[in-house]
């Protein structure tokens, strides 16, 4: 059993980590949406957060990047501050964060991820612009390049802002819930291109809603719900009873079985 | 008209030369500086800006009056009108920030309280004994009479800074108006680069103040952009093209204006622009108003030739007045209700591309292409011959024959 303290007595974060935290406080106004929360996630791997609804999943993300203030804790990305390693994450935000009626093609956004590397001069050259159609190929999409990116459908949108962060070439790959709202074949089309990250060496780290395919597509597992529920290897914690405390009574047992039953 | 065509070649003397090219000028930085409020969604924020600048009108002349001068130097009245503008700027945004107010009704308050100021700061300075107020309000509507070389200069030196400033702050600001999450992820400074956006928009304000005045130089930062937007799917191009629209506004406005005795420049220029923008609502491809009503009858003419297609394929009866019109008038049935020869050849070959894309779907699991079955594309389209040969295969009674 994980113990619950307001104090965190985590040992100090492991520099090897790509994404380590330490007792984070989070909250929207006076409550709370996470609480004294330590979190490391392993080099190389693929780890999927997990937890209910307003559990903090997305929260954990954003904070971690430092797009919401924290009240409280420390937070390293392969043992630097976040400020100093942004350009080893690339982060793939919810989809429905966006207007998608903006004037933008599928490669103009592919080609936002390269603007760090461009600067304020630089005009974008032949070699980038292969470099992003490369990316799209990468995701299956490279026949939609010029397209408008509200002409595309939930999946191929999804697709298209996975190519970005591959144009990042970044060693962090931070997904929002990668697989709401997407169909089969995109998602495994996604699935494919993060393991083949992973096997690059990368890191992966996704939001992830869909219990029923932790066990097959990540390693790793971090269960939130406020606090850290527990966290390690898929076939160490994503057990019965883990969940049922991750969840509360929103999970039947019949469910958990079924689910645990999948990845055994 | 030959007075038009005389001011629009620059002939129609100095003042009106001095006035196209800085109407020009002022058009491309405010419709090129504008579109990214306008892509950001902001773009009320340019008029709580454009009437925060009156109060800075009249402090900046208070100011130049009371340490002996006459109070009509253009750059001071300008540097004042950009600190109280600014100030509108911070207060909005404030607001926005720390209280639980929506941008609108920052936007409101902001806007009325500042321009109330500055009315009540004119009135005052209209009882001064001193300075030359007369024609400080010329600053609400914009005024060319009097423009100065050194006001045209002014207008230029300012467009071509702001122009410059956006040219390099394309892309942060292109990010952050797509996608603000992605990139403070990447580690912009949203808020810096918000306030830099509205910086320029400030900038163009008041290098406007003169020539459009306060209340008209919003139209010239929105109208643009959005006439722009008709013609492109691209920021970058959006932007340039509002910035060319811009131009061509203020240079045929002011044309216009100086054709004919006591024609108002700021609202001509105005004009002109919403007229470009009315012809692009109607007639641009794609997203014009005449474009969609095209398509949409284009695409209900083919839903009800298909549906009759499938129809006839079934022997079933027609009763729709639309289908049996597009029908009869393709020469597929004839007026009975009876198919042609022509008809049910085409009706036999939908009826297989229906079959064919049900057995697509069990086949093909990538819905980037099972995706494209809208019931109208043809399935040559979408499949190769080979792959559809596949299908053929799968069809009971084409494997049966």
């Amino acid at each position: 059993m994980p113990k619950l303290s307001l104090v965190s007595d985590a040992p100090a974060l492991d520099p090897a980590s790509p994404l380590a935290v330490r007792g984070l406080t989070v909250s929207y106004g006076d409550k709370p949406a996470l609480f004294s929360l330590d979190a490391c996630f392993p080099a190389g791997a693929m780890s999927a957060i997990v937890g209910p609804n307003g559990a903090g999943k997305s929260t954990l993300l954003k904070a971690a990047l430092g797009l919401i203030p924290r009240v409280s804790g420390e937070i390293s990305v392969f043992g630097q501050a976040v400020d100093q390693a942004r350009d080893l994450i690339a982060y793939v935000p919810q989809r429905a964060s966006v207007d998608w009626d903006f004037p933008t093609t599928a490669i103009d956004v592919v080609l936002m991820g390269l603007y760090g590397k461009l600067g304020l001069w630089q005009r974008i050259s032949g070699a980038q612009k292969t470099l992003a159609l490369s990316c799209l190929d990468r995701v299956g999409m490279a026949d939609f390049a010029d397209r408008q990116i509200g002409q595309l459908s939930g999946g191929q949108q999804q697709r298209i802002f996975l190519a970005r962060a591959l144009a990042q070439d970044a060693d962090l790959y931070l997904l929002d819930e990668p697989f709401a709202g997407v169909d089969a074949a995109t998602e495994a089309a996604i699935i494919d291109v993060l393991k083949s990250l992973k096997a690059e060496g990368r890191s992966v780290i996704a939001v992830h809603h869909d219990l029923g395919t932790v066990p097959d597509y990540f390693d790793h597992v971090f269960l939130v719900n406020l606090r850290r529920i527990a966290e390690g290897p898929v076939d160490e914690v994503f057990t019965p009873a883990i969940l049922s405390e991750t969840y509360g009574g929103r999970l039947a047992a019949t469910q958990i079985d079924r689910l645990v039953g999948l990845g055994a | 008209m030959a007075s038009f065509f005389d001011a629009l070649f620059l002939q129609a003397g100095y003042n009106a030369a001095l006035v196209a090219l800085g109407a020009a000028l002022l058009g491309f930085a405010a419709g090129s500086g504008g579109s990214f409020l306008f892509l950001r969604k902001r773009a009320l924020v340019s008029d709580a800006v454009a009437h925060a600048t009156l109060p800075g009108v009249g402090l900046a002349f208070i100011a130049m009056v009371s340490f002996g001068g006459d109070g009509r130097s253009l750059i001071g009245l300008l540097l004042g009108s950009a600190a109280t503008a600014w100030a509108g700027l911070l207060a909005v945004e404030w607001m926005v920030r720390r209280t639980r107010l929506s941008e609108d009704a920052a936007i409101g308050a902001v806007l009325s309280v500042f321009f109330g100021i500055g009315v009540v700061l004119l009135t005052v300075i209209q009882g001064m004994d001193r300075g030359r107020q007369a024609g400080l309000e010329d600053f609400l509507l914009g005024s060319t009479a009097g423009m100065l070389f050194q006001d045209a200069v002014l207008i230029a030196c300012g467009g071509a800074l702001v122009v410059a400033a956006i040219w390099l702050l394309r892309r942060p600001m292109t990010l952050v108006a797509f996608d603000p999450a992605f990139a403070a992820a990447r580690g912009v400074n949203v808020r810096r680069v918000d306030l830099a956006m509205m910086g320029l928009v400030m900038a163009v304000t008041v290098i406007g103040l003169k020539l459009v005045g306060l209340i008209l130089i919003v139209a010239m930062l929105i109208i643009p952009p959005v006439t722009a937007r008709f013609w492109s799917e691209r920021a970058e191009t959006v932007v340039w093209v509002a910035g060319v629209l811009g131009a061509v506004s203020g240079w045929v406005g002011a044309a216009l204006s100086a054709s004919a005795p006591a024609m108002p420049t700021g609202p001509i220029i105005v004009l002109v622009a919403a007229a470009l923008f009315a012809a692009s609502l109607l007639f641009a491809p794609a997203r014009g108003v005449a474009a969609t009503i095209l398509a949409r009858r284009g695409f209900q003419a083919r839903v009800h030739r298909r549906q009759g297609l499938l129809a006839l394929s079934r022997a079933e009866p027609i009763h729709d007045p639309l289908t049996k019109r597009i029908l009869t008038r393709e020469g597929l049935m004839r007026p009975d209700g009876v198919a042609t020869e022509e008809g049910r050849a085409a009706a036999a070959k939908v009826a297989r591309d229906e079959h064919r894309w049900s057995i697509a779907r069990r086949m093909h699991q990538d819905t980037a292409l099972t995706g494209r079955y809208d019931g109208l594309t043809p399935i040559e389209q979408v499949f190769t011959p080979d792959e559809i040969a596949m299908f053929d295969l799968q069809i009971p009674r084409a494997r049966g024959v």
